[in-house]
């Protein structure tokens, strides 16, 4: 069986998303580092297999997947549905609440955040902090929830890790590399869910590829 | 209504469920309330309860649904979980839906419709110019998908294609309707679902609630 293949660079986020889940499953995969300085997700051979032209991209045999959070689910209900809770109604039910709460707040409230604390020094674009307030407030109202749902359970979906954490991974390693850390260690469950993540040696193994500065400093443009 | 509350309705209908829809008053503060933040605990709609089950997130709570019914004949099929690769690609073009079709074409919805009847401004409509250019690039991907499948899944409708109904519906109530006209696959694809019994029952409720929301 040919190992799957991921296309993109792995300082992504939205990479990390997908490897993650990889990694959990265990099984063999390649990265395939594709530039995006470079624009190759821009060029006809990634649009072939990713026609809105982002990255990551899964190849599995003839099968090739876009979007991390459809990535995440194949991957994990090919390999450990356990993960996805598959065929406990209400189990899954409960992956698909929080993997859902992480779409629509956690990313779009965290990534204007790294991108101002982060990105913006390496790529000529001034902070603008009025940005960074904006979500941190947003930020300051969604962590109560967490905090309240991690008191009565030690993962988003239950007491076992699932896909629902596993999907934070990415965006949450960046954020916790910025100043504003502690916005996150003044809540005492989601500070120990994000430890207990951090444990994991797939995470280790994904965060290995994905330096805090996303590898400007050192010259590794992605 | 609420679109995330018509995604529901939607999946309700499709698997012939019984139902019952609570009305929570916004005017009144009603979804910020201690009762409602027990139900979804981001004071937001939908939620949804079943016995003891209690969710939240529109998408979510229609998978359970679909989950739920699935002996009930082509119900059965809309998530496609029986298949790897068929329940990828529904995956795939849910996330499609969130990600790339909904950012480009709710923007149209909100400044052409729902800002001006709910907060009386005027349409921005470098917004909706801005969206509308996105929102072709989209359906040109679309456009080729849907000349090679009935739908965006596979050859039978599924969860993917449903969860366009809402904002498409008010879409096609605004000024720029005619944009799919450029598009004949997608057009006809839409065509296809807005003629699903589910769909006429459910644009019959939310254009009369938009009538009413323009007559306040």
């Amino acid at each position: 069986m040919a190992p799957m293949k991921v296309y993109g660079w792995a300082v992504s986020p939205w990479m990390a998303r997908a490897l993650v889940c990889l990694e959990e499953a265990g099984v063999e995969y390649e990265i395939v580092p594709m530039s995006r300085c470079g624009g190759d997700h821009r060029r006809p051979e990634h649009l072939a297999r990713n026609p809105f032209g982002e990255i990551p991209v899964l190849e599995d045999g003839d099968l090739t997947l876009y979007q991390s959070r459809a990535i995440a689910r194949y991957v994990l209900r090919k390999y450990k549905p356990e993960l996805v809770k598959e065929g406990d109604l209400e189990g899954s039910a409960m992956v698909d609440v929080w993997m859902e709460v992480e779409a629509h707040n956690i990313e779009a409230t965290l990534w204007p955040i790294i991108r101002h604390c982060i990105i913006g020094q390496y790529v000529g674009r001034d902070r603008d902090q009025a940005v960074i307030d904006e979500n941190l407030e947003k930020l300051r109202r969604l962590l109560p929830v967490y905090e309240a749902r991690l008191s009565v359970c030690k993962y988003l979906a239950g007491d076992d890790i699932t896909a629902a954490d596993l999907c934070h991974f990415g965006f949450m390693r960046y954020f916790m590399a910025t100043e504003y850390a502690g916005v996150v260690d003044a809540f005492p469950h989601v500070k120990a869910w994000w430890d207990a993540l951090l444990a994991r040696p797939s995470v280790q193994k994904v965060m290995a590829g994905m330096p805090p500065d996303f590898g400007y400093a050192s010259g590794n443009i992605p | 209504m609420s679109t995330n509350v018509a995604r529901v309705l939607v999946c309700l209908e499709e698997v012939g469920a019984e139902y019952e829809v609570v009305n929570i008053d916004f005017q009144a503060k009603e979804h910020k309330s201690a009762e409602h933040l027990a139900r979804n605990p981001f004071g937001q709609i939908p939620a949804f309860q079943d016995g003891d089950v209690v969710l939240f997130e529109s998408r979510a709570i229609s998978k359970y649904i679909i989950r739920k019914y699935k002996s009930a004949g082509e119900a059965a099929d809309l998530l496609r979980e029986g298949d790897l690769r068929e329940a990828a690609m529904v995956d795939v073009w849910t996330e499609v839906e969130a990600h790339q079709y909904n950012p480009a074409l709710s923007p149209v919805v909100y400044e052409c419709l729902i800002y001006p009847a709910m907060r009386g401004v005027p349409t921005n409509q470098k917004v909706v110019d801005e969206s509308l250019e996105k929102l072709r690039k989209v359906l040109d991907v679309y456009e080729a998908r849907l000349s090679k499948h009935t739908y965006l899944a596979g050859d039978s409708v599924s969860f993917a294609d449903l969860n366009h109904f809402p904002f498409t519906f008010y879409f096609m109530a605004t000024p720029h309707a005619s944009l799919f006209d450029s598009y004949p696959h997608v057009k006809a694809w839409w065509e296809r679902l807005v003629a699903r019994p589910s769909m006429k029952k459910l644009g019959a409720t939310m254009a009369a609630a938009a009538a009413g929301i323009k007559q306040a």
